[in-house]
């Protein structure tokens, strides 16, 4: 028999009972978003990738810039349940369930915009049955396969105790299918020292095997630009690079979700300053190496004269100056400067600072992908004059909106069913707490 | 072993001979179903039809006992298989005299012509390149260069395109899945991309070949093919035909001859006397295509956008030193 904190169980699950008509409104504006982006996915399969802004140049376009993001943003579940789990850091247990929330969200919904961006959709099963171990895309399939499997396990695992203690709670008022799925899906668990050791034992396996996929899938995902001959693109640095930049964006990301359900669900007593403090200073020594990063490869690519590289940089601070200053300057010092002197540490500039990262992250793969397939080597010409640059059009956005609110409608759903903040662990804090 | 055949069984191996011969001569472009007309009578119908067999020979069989090789699914992958396997000890090669072309571009027309590509879907592609500020201008086409490291096939994850040993790259259009890798790994932007339905009319009967990508579909990449479909049956490229300066030359390089339809010369003294080169040799692809300098050249560049409309002129905004 699992026992809990019934203060614990009515704070931690606020939308489990009943239904707040903020919840169905929030819900349901999400919900509009990605109704707009459908109907611009069913134009797109209709009348063929035309209506995108991609032409024969640039072949890859929003697509590939939100596929790179969000599979970005599932490094915060790696780094910060992952690493802080192994070093069992005790501040993280507040905000490791959203970490690992925010892993197996993003993971779910970056797959799609590749599908998006592939011509042929209907034979997206051509990966599995002619599949060639040379091509990056097929370790890529490979990679996110089972990076999806190990995240999900290790999400799972966290929820097993949570489950436990929910069904075994007699106070609790919900729907019987959903006592039901409680008791399935905690696996029996009683909470014998027995099982207590099992799940530890798994926690501690899944959190190093996840942090090594993780750096795989990222440098797989790099080097599918990496490997290819393209100015910009063809460069030693980017397996690291882009690892650290998506640990940048998803550290981004879960202060910027720690803000919002603080907020909404009123969890001030469980996730503090302190908080924010502790990871604000983990986001600011990411964006140091994040920015160490991305100045090397630049200045390497800026000193010499390959004509190539002078052309691209050339292009990054004409067409593209104002986002590259962006992406690269403020992006990266903003965030530093901000939580770096502990005067300017307070939790909604902790948060601005996290947005602007994250704004300035996604920028960042704006101008990694698109300027370069602006400058072949051949110039851009004897083409459809209208066909040369790149422009999104409302189709990309939307699909990109729908992204976005399909990640917050899943983030909702799941608050339905399971406490957003990990019961389990925050009793285990009281206990260790009281035995000090 | 053959000695030992039966009649019977000899005759069935003879039609799967007739059944490779009949792929191949799909794999020609003629329509299949010409070959089995009236092929329902089961008695012998006393007509006869003469037949080359695969060895050479030429024979004669009743018309009742021709049958399809096989159903279309067979036949299509029979046609995909040739396709896949190119023609044995060739080594294909093409030779662009930059110092002959004024952008014409008689060769574009031709090849969007023959592999019926919608306008704005070139495979073969004119630029004007200037490689200084203190250096001429001069055009320069572009077909594929069916490089011999392509990067285009590396990349590929689900082998839609694929290099032959006679040194032709194809794409399948009925494999690619559209992920456009390809397009991002080829240095030469020699790809191009179905991006809506071209709406080409093909006949009932027609056979989907590698070998002309007829038809195009959309979602898939395309690219120049050298016409392999036209080195099958002996002829030379559409491009090389079209050109009305006998720029493009084409040819074999285990026989050391290239040929721009008026004049057959030795590849290799060719490269010699005029200094061939390959297109950025540094990338290290190997291109199958050479180019010879633009020396001595017979008319100014810009007569290559003489008399041409906008939609020409437009096309060469961004010339300039690269």
């Amino acid at each position: 028999m699992m026992e809990a904190d019934k203060k614990l169980i009515a704070d931690l699950t606020p939308e489990i009972e009943n239904t707040s008509i903020k919840w169905y409104i929030t819900f349901f504006v999400f919900l509009a978003f990605f109704v707009v982006g459908i109907y611009g996915l069913i134009q797109q399969i209709d009348k063929g990738h035309i209506v995108t802004g991609m032409r024969d140049n640039v072949v890859w376009g929003f697509y590939i810039v939100n596929f790179i993001f969000f599979m970005g943003l599932s490094y915060s579940g790696a780094l910060i349940s992952g690493v802080l789990h192994l070093f069992h850091t005790g501040w993280r247990k507040p905000i490791i369930r959203m970490a690992e929330l925010i892993t197996v969200i993003s993971l779910v919904i970056g797959p799609f915009f590749i599908f998006f961006c592939i011509g042929r959709l209907d034979r997206l099963h051509y990966l599995f049955m002619y599949p060639r171990i040379q091509s990056p895309i097929t370790w890529d399939v490979i990679a996110i396969c089972t990076d999806l499997v190990g995240c999900f396990i290790y999400l799972y695992l966290s929820f097993i105790e949570d489950f436990a203690i929910l069904r075994d709670y007699p106070d609790l008022n919900v729907a019987p299918w959903k006592k039901k799925l409680y008791k399935i899906l905690s696996l029996g668990f009683t909470g014998t020292e027995h099982q207590h050791r099992l799940l530890r034992n798994a926690r501690t396996v899944m959190a190093a095997m996840i942090i090594a996929i993780a750096i795989i899938v990222y440098s797989v995902l790099a080097w599918i630009f990496g490997v290819t001959l393209q100015p910009g693109w063809h460069s030693t640095i980017f397996g690291p690079y882009f690892v650290i930049a998506a640990v940048f964006s998803g550290t981004g990301l879960l202060i910027i979700l720690m803000w919002i359900f603080r907020k909404v669900y009123h969890l001030e007593e469980y996730i503090t300053k302190r908080h924010f403090v502790n990871v604000g200073v983990l986001l600011t020594v990411i964006a140091a190496f994040y920015g160490y990063f991305t100045f090397s490869d630049y200045l390497t690519k800026w000193y010499g004269s390959i004509k190539m590289d002078s052309i691209l940089i050339d292009k990054l601070f004409t067409d593209y100056y104002s986002l590259f200053i962006f992406a690269n300057y403020i992006g990266i010092l903003l965030p530093g400067i901000i939580i770096a002197f502990p005067r300017f540490r307070t939790i909604p500039s902790i948060t601005i600072a996290a947005v602007i990262a994250l704004l300035a992250l996604w920028v960042n793969r704006y101008i990694i992908v698109i300027p370069t397939l602006e400058t072949p080597f051949l110039p851009i010409q004897d083409v459809r004059t209208d066909w040369i640059t790149y422009a999104p059009t409302w189709i990309e956005w939307a699909l990109t909106f729908a992204g976005v609110s399909v990640f917050a409608m899943l983030f909702m759903l799941v608050s339905k069913i399971a406490p957003i903040i990990s019961i389990s662990e925050m009793q285990e804090k009281d206990k260790i707490e009281i035995m000090k | 072993m053959e000695n030992n055949e039966t009649g019977k069984s000899s005759r069935r191996n003879f039609l799967r001979n007739v059944g490779i011969g009949v792929g191949a001569v799909s794999v020609a472009g003629v329509a299949k179903a010409t070959l089995f007309d009236g092929n329902e009578a089961n008695a012998k119908s006393g007509k006869t039809v003469k037949l080359l067999s695969p060895d050479g020979t030429l024979v004669e069989v009743d018309q009742s006992d021709i049958k399809p090789a096989g159903t279309d699914r067979e036949i299509q992958a029979e046609v995909k298989s040739e396709a896949k396997k190119g023609l044995p000890n060739r080594k294909f090669a093409m030779v662009v005299d930059l110092s002959k072309c004024a952008n014409a571009r008689a060769c574009v027309d031709a090849c969007q012509e023959g592999h019926m590509l919608p306008k704005d879907h070139e495979w073969m592609k004119i630029y004007m390149l200037q490689d200084d500020n203190l250096t001429a201008k001069y055009w320069f086409p572009r077909p594929c260069f069916h490089c011999d490291k392509p990067m285009c096939v590396s990349v590929c994850p689900v082998g839609a395109t694929y290099k032959r040993p006679d040194g032709i790259v194809l794409v399948d259009n009925q494999r690619c899945i559209g992920c456009k890798f390809c397009m991002t790994g080829c240095p030469y932007s020699a790809r191009v991309f179905n991006w809506k339905d071209p709406e080409v009319e093909v006949p009932e009967d027609h056979v989907y070949d590698p070998e002309t990508n007829i038809p195009p579909v959309e979602g898939t990449v395309g690219k120049c093919v050298f016409c392999a479909d036209n080195l099958r049956k002996g002829v030379l490229p559409r491009c090389v035909q079209a050109c009305p300066m006998g720029v493009l030359y084409f040819g074999d390089l285990m026989e050391d001859t290239v040929t721009n339809g008026v004049e057959t010369v030795r590849f290799s003294k060719l490269m010699t006397d005029r200094a061939g080169y390959r297109y950025k040799e540094d990338l290290g692809t190997l291109p199958s295509v050479y180019y010879l300098p633009p020396t001595n050249r017979e008319f100014p560049v810009e007569m290559g956008l003489e008399g041409a409309d906008e939609t020409i002129t437009g096309r060469y905004k961004n010339v300039g030193p690269r």
